[in-house]
């Protein structure tokens, strides 16, 4: 593990280089050196941009349905005997999950840099069709890059991206996953650099990505610390987030950074256990490198090549993770913890019945996590986690894997 | 930096006719192929040669090269057995500069000390790394040249003039313009544009400057050549190892023969080059 020194705030970063630290960074083609330069500063300006944030807080209100509510959960709280659980529930926004934060955010940007059409890349397909929405309602045109395995597993958001009116375009270079899909976005973006923009999905990328998508996340974190105060007076003892790419997670921890009482738990996927190949642990069970513009911890071998991750959850299924989700953990500020496919389903189970919800395969990951903690916990302690998605996109999975017929 | 580079410029300068600079990536299909098509490029007519490092995600390249990396991992390819190419290559071929072409990452997990310290070692001569623009420079690019490894940068269409002194500053060997936005393997853009482009990169450098991306026979490396130091061709000839191979996807007994055939008709073209400008 690489040592940093404690920073006196954990919510300053990037520097203007873009790092987390060692993190983070512009690990790109010459080509996109210049797009990348001008989207940041462009963003720069954007961010002080009163008519820009007054859009942004419309669109948020009355077409994401922002903002999410927090809502405690008695039953489940009641059956796991200890800690009261919070789940922010941002499987209640448009689209179905979080994703449309930073869509709302990044297409409004597109629009101010005179941009006409959009590129995205997308796992599990949330992303996808939070980006073909936004496309739609401001007119642009969309492609979707889509791993060839996924744009299988995951038919019923293949369909609604079309149904936008986005074209959906199979990768099957490489492996035919995320990775590759957003290898071949990268490569439209190098060879349409003139009107296109690369609509990125998490927190990751070359900078000013990785800052700009948790900005627009932060949304999450900063309503949920507002209105875990509200209800409870006091601020949580545990935030707990699925961590994929890490944007989600990202959005409700980094308002809480700077608050030493809160502990912050990024899990990951453990897929079928740490031990083989089948697992997407970036922090837990990888090493810092070099992939796709940013410096994190990724899935590789010894020689530096990028490994295939495996999870229940296409949403998870990327061997990266965020650049500054890499420098918390370094840092010690957050800590960040397997849970195995097979946990999360069970979990999955458990919400469904208890609470009548019913929430993706990425946050039940979480919820799993939730479950193990809970009932060490005192009863007055609280656990706010974010439940970032719903499970409808997931219930062909669960069903093939419970052997149910659907 | 390594006199090589600067000692073939010369030559060629001297020669009145520009370079003709081979990519093939290391270890495609397998390592004593490779070895065996670098061994043969010189004889073919290539100046410079550019080995390519295989990586399991190569963002710029098109699928012939991405496919090259592929069959070339899948055989065992590795960044120490790329270094080791060269140093059998050298051990027949002294004057010949070397370049490797590939991304960052194996080369920051091999150690960025060690593996400048291996490639000297091994006769490189020149890195270009995909990834790492000017603003990376403390990453490889400072200390490379620091051991004398010279550093050679990408140019692109979307480097402007205010940007290219940024990009030139620590360029060293020769100046690679890429000379069109996309990825490798795409179509040929007009060679009047090329040239337009070559020489308002000679405005602010005294370097050669070099022409990749689309360069796929000898006609187009006439055209190119005709304006620049140096034509640069990958993707074509790692399509005539492709197209070499059997059908599963072994090297055959045409392999080699195949890519030195492409090479001499590309060495025709590029000696060609300067005649027809002379015109």
């Amino acid at each position: 593990m690489n040592q940093a020194a404690t920073p006196n705030s954990f919510r300053s970063g990037p520097d203007e280089d873009g790092r987390f630290g060692i993190y983070g960074g512009r690990f790109v083609a010459e080509t996109l050196m210049p797009l990348i330069l001008d989207l940041q500063s462009e963003w720069e300006k954007a961010k002080t941009d009163p008519e820009f944030q007054a859009e942004l807080a419309s669109l948020g209100a009355h077409y994401i349905g922002r903002p999410s509510p927090l809502y405690f959960a008695e039953r489940l709280t009641e059956e796991l005997g200890g800690a009261k659980i919070y789940f922010k529930r941002e499987e209640l926004n448009h689209t179905g999950s979080h994703k449309i934060n930073n869509c709302i955010g990044q297409i409004l940007l597109a629009k101010r840099m005179g941009k006409t059409r959009i590129i995205a890349e997308t796992g599990a397909g949330q992303h996808g069709v939070a980006s073909a929405t936004v496309a739609a309602r401001f007119g642009f045109p969309c492609v979707v890059y889509m791993g060839a395995t996924d744009v299988e597993r995951q038919a019923p958001n293949v369909f609604r991206m079309r149904l936008l009116g986005a074209e959906v375009i199979p990768v099957t270079a490489g492996n035919g996953t995320l990775k590759d899909a957003m290898n071949e976005a990268l490569r439209d973006w190098v060879t349409n650099v003139d009107d296109t923009y690369y609509l990125i999905g998490t927190a990751a990328g070359p900078h000013p990505y990785p800052e700009m998508v948790r900005d627009f996340q932060a949304v999450i974190g900063t309503e949920a610390r507002q209105q875990i105060l509200e209800a409870e007076g006091r601020l949580p003892d545990v935030v707990i987030a699925a961590v994929g790419g890490g944007s989600n997670a990202i959005g409700i921890f980094h308002p809480f950074l700077d608050d030493p009482s809160v502990k912050i738990v990024g899990v990951e996927a453990g897929g079928k256990g740490l031990d083989g190949e089948e697992h997407c642990a970036s922090i837990t069970a990888g090493s810092p490198g070099v992939l796709h513009g940013n410096r994190t911890y990724l899935l590789q071998d010894g020689d530096g090549q990028i490994k295939e991750g495996h999870s229940v959850s296409a949403g998870l299924d990327y061997p990266g993770i965020g650049p500054e989700h890499s420098w918390l953990a370094d840092t010690g500020r957050a800590e960040y913890v397997p849970i195995m496919d097979h946990e999360a389903l069970e979990a999955f189970q458990t919400l469904t019945r208890l609470e009548g919800i019913i929430p993706a395969l990425e946050p039940s990951h979480a919820l799993a996590e939730v479950i193990k903690r809970a009932p060490k916990m005192g009863k007055d302690e609280i656990i706010l986690m974010n439940l970032s998605g719903r499970g409808d996109k997931d219930i062909f999975t669960v069903a093939k894997i419970l052997g149910m017929e659907v | 930096m390594t006199a090589r580079m600067d000692t073939r410029f010369a030559t060629l300068k001297a020669e009145g006719r520009p370079a003709l600079i081979t990519y093939f990536m290391g270890g495609d299909p397998d390592f004593e192929t490779s070895l065996a098509i670098m061994k043969a490029l010189p004889g073919a007519g290539a100046d410079v040669i550019e080995l390519g490092m295989p990586f399991s995600d190569p963002m710029a390249d098109g699928p012939a090269i991405q496919l090259a990396g592929q069959r070339a991992l899948k055989a065992g390819q590795t960044l120490a057995k790329t270094l080791e190419l060269a140093k059998l290559f050298r051990e027949t071929d002294k004057d010949t500069p070397i370049v490797l072409m590939g991304y960052y990452n194996p080369i920051y997990i091999y150690g960025v000390e060690k593996f400048l310290d291996d490639a000297l070692a091994c006769g490189i001569d020149g890195l270009i790394v995909v990834d790492l623009p000017a603003e990376m420079d403390d990453e490889l690019c400072i200390p490379a040249l620091e051991k004398g490894i010279n550093f050679i940068r990408l140019a692109t269409p979307t480097t402007d003039d205010k940007r290219l002194p940024k990009v030139l500053k620590n360029s060293s060997g020769f100046v690679y313009y890429i000379s069109m936005n996309g990825i490798t393997g795409s179509a040929l853009p007009d060679p009047s544009l090329v040239s337009g482009a070559v020489n308002r990169i000679k405005g602010h450098t005294d370097l050669p400057v070099c022409v990749g991306f689309g360069v796929k026979t000898a006609d187009h490396a006439k055209a190119i050549g005709a304006a620049a130091d140096g034509v640069v061709v990958g993707t074509a000839i790692v399509a005539q190892v492709a197209g070499s191979l059997s059908k599963d996807g072994a090297a055959t007994a045409d392999t080699v023969s195949a890519v030195a055939t492409f090479v001499r008709g590309l060495a025709t073209g590029v000696h060609a080059a300067r005649l027809v400008a002379a015109e």
